[in-house]
């Protein structure tokens, strides 16, 4: 390998890493573009199932997505984990209050009533 | 723990939650799916928690302590009649819950100049958040008959929704655009927004409140995954969409059994009609009143009957009494069927749930769709409480507010016994000609009561 075909190598491996950069750079645009993708998906998803669900199960499908919309618990506890001001751990704290009661309340009310079609089924 | 497996927990997390939905389409494994979806919850949870090595217990656990013990207490003393009032009450806490989640983490990056991207989902996320949580409660006050809440329309109410709705999308613009004071217009929004949930609900009553509890469950959904967007979170995004995307089935589906748009429902009234609509009084003039032992008489003969329940029959809270009614005809080898108007009640499933809870079985819980053909068939239909799903005004005459609505065939059985504690019209006000058909028998009575009467009536006889 002669000095010039290092330089030539060289330079191409700074200008990949130059276009490695640029790509992490404008991943926060993407980002977004992803997390509108999954958004997008999950409702594909979501339509495909509930159309399949019948109406004798209506009740206990909207207390059921009730608790699982609950899951705003993660985010509650995210925030009050954060190390900040105590203002902002109340809030987290409130969160977490009301989300807790949804997933719990949720979940428990839908298990009665699914009790109750199987009963005799 | 590596954000790496936190991700893939969420993952896992988030597949549960699918398979429990699908555990929802046959009530045999709907059991199941609950628990599964139970399951990723905790899971979903423990893990959140195992992403902090260090901090502070206290708060978190007072928190989660105090909201296990009210939700548990809510779900084991609620009667199921009640049923709306509750998912009402939940679809708030799930709206406002985002509303303190988007805030709290808009003061936790407000001094680290955010991604315009945060900030237009923080604001998603408050404005409807806030819509679910007054609206919600405005609902709830509406159906537990609390009776400082009445139906209020006044002039000008579209014209103050559009304005507050405005004033909610300007803070929100603010927002984005002066991040240095987005915590003081997020709250201005916020504000703004909890006006706007009272002032679209409060006007709204009865028989639309299954289109609104729908379309609030599906907002609590929307407000969770803007809430993921604002956290990045994909199991935030997808838990929520699942919910929105469920929501907004049931809302179209009640609105096609209305056969009304959302608009309609959310900002029209129904107009009386004008002119083609005939008078109560005419309506009514050969009404023929009957008593419990005509019917039991009746049905002693039947070999089909079919009970068409409605909003009544939770009122009279009269699903027992039905119930040993059914045993006593299908012991004597009587074909009892229920039909079940999609929109019959205060909230989608309302009738089958009560149903289910007085020990029916569901395969006897027929839809629309599936019964109407089999009313020539049908020796006695019991009307227990309905009211406009049974008016066949809907078909016949164009002029008619509810005209075009799909309606449960009932007068085309032989005989159709109403039970009716009176002959007061139902919610779109308009006088029923079933009423007074000529195979139409009126058993005026409360539910229950006339259940009782009638099943004693058949013991005796």
């Amino acid at each position: 390998m002669n000095l010039s075909q290092f330089l030539i190598l060289a330079e191409g491996a700074q200008t990949a890493e130059e276009v490695v950069k640029e790509a992490m750079s404008t991943s926060g645009g993407n980002h977004l573009i992803l997390l509108l993708t999954v958004f997008v998906l999950a409702v594909f998803i979501g339509f495909e199932i509930i159309t399949k669900i019948p109406p004798t199960l209506h009740t206990p499908l909207m207390s059921g997505s009730n608790a699982i919309s609950g899951i705003t618990l993660v985010g509650a506890l995210l925030t009050a984990l954060a190390n900040e001001p105590f203002l902002v751990r109340i809030f987290g704290t409130l969160a977490i209050i009301l989300a807790t009661m949804n997933v719990v309340g949720g979940f428990l009310v839908t298990h009665r009533m699914l009790d109750m079609f199987k009963r005799k089924g | 723990m590596s954000a790496t497996w936190i991700d893939l927990c969420y993952l896992v997390v988030i597949v549960l939650f699918i398979f429990g939905l699908k555990g929802l389409t046959h009530p045999r494994t709907a059991v199941r799916g609950n628990k599964l979806g139970s399951l990723a919850m905790l899971l979903a949870v423990v893990v959140t928690l195992m992403a902090t090595e260090q901090f502070d217990w206290t708060l978190i656990v007072i928190g989660m302590v105090i909201g296990a013990a009210a939700g548990c207490y809510l779900a084991f003393t609620i009667e199921m009649t009640a049923m709306p009032q509750l998912v009402a009450l939940f679809n708030g806490f799930g709206g406002l819950a985002s509303v303190f989640v988007a805030g709290a983490y808009l003061m936790i990056v407000s001094d680290q100049s955010p991604d315009s991207s945060v900030l237009i989902a923080t604001a998603v996320s408050g404005l409807i958040g806030a819509v679910t949580f007054t609206g919600s409660i405005i609902a709830f006050a509406k159906l537990q008959g609390l009776k400082f809440i009445k139906d209020i329309r006044f002039g000008g109410q579209q014209l103050l929704n559009l304005g507050l709705l405005l004033a909610g999308l300007l803070f929100a613009f603010l927002i984005y655009q002066q991040p240095a004071h987005a915590i003081l217009y997020y709250w201005l929004m916020v504000a703004v927004s909890l006006g706007l949930g009272v002032f679209l609900v409060i006007s709204i009553g009865g028989a639309d409140m299954p289109v609104v509890i729908a379309l609030l469950n599906s907002y609590s959904g929307l407000a969770a995954a803007a809430t993921g967007f604002v956290l990045e979170n994909n199991l935030l995004i997808v838990a929520g969409s699942l919910v929105g995307a469920s929501g907004l089935i049931l809302t179209q589906i009640m609105c096609v059994a209305m056969n009304r748009s959302l608009t309609n429902v959310l900002f029209g009234k129904l107009q009386p009609s004008g002119g083609g609509g005939a008078d109560a009084d005419e309506v009514y003039a050969n009404v023929k009143s009957t008593s419990a032992d005509e019917v039991a008489m009746m049905l002693e003969v039947a070999s089909r009957v079919v009970i068409v329940p409605g909003y009544g029959m939770a009122v009279a809270q009269a699903q027992h009494a039905v119930s040993d009614l059914s045993d006593y005809l299908t012991e004597h080898d009587i074909n009892i069927e229920f039909g079940i108007h999609p929109v019959a009640g205060r909230m989608p499933g309302h009738m089958n749930v009560l149903l289910a809870e007085a020990d029916i079985p569901y395969e006897q819980l027929k839809e629309m769709d599936v019964i109407n053909p089999t009313f020539e068939q049908t020796d006695v239909v019991i009307v227990l409480g309905a009211n406009d799903v049974v008016n066949p005004d809907a078909q016949n005459d164009p002029n008619s507010p509810i005209s075009g609505m799909p309606i449960l065939e009932v007068h085309k059985a032989r005989t159709v016994v109403v039970v009716k504690r009176s002959l007061s019209p139902g919610f779109a006000g308009v006088p029923n000609p079933l009423f007074a058909a000529d195979n139409t028998l009126m058993l005026f009575a409360d539910g229950r009561e006339a259940m009782v009467d009638i099943l004693n009536a058949l013991r005796e006889g």
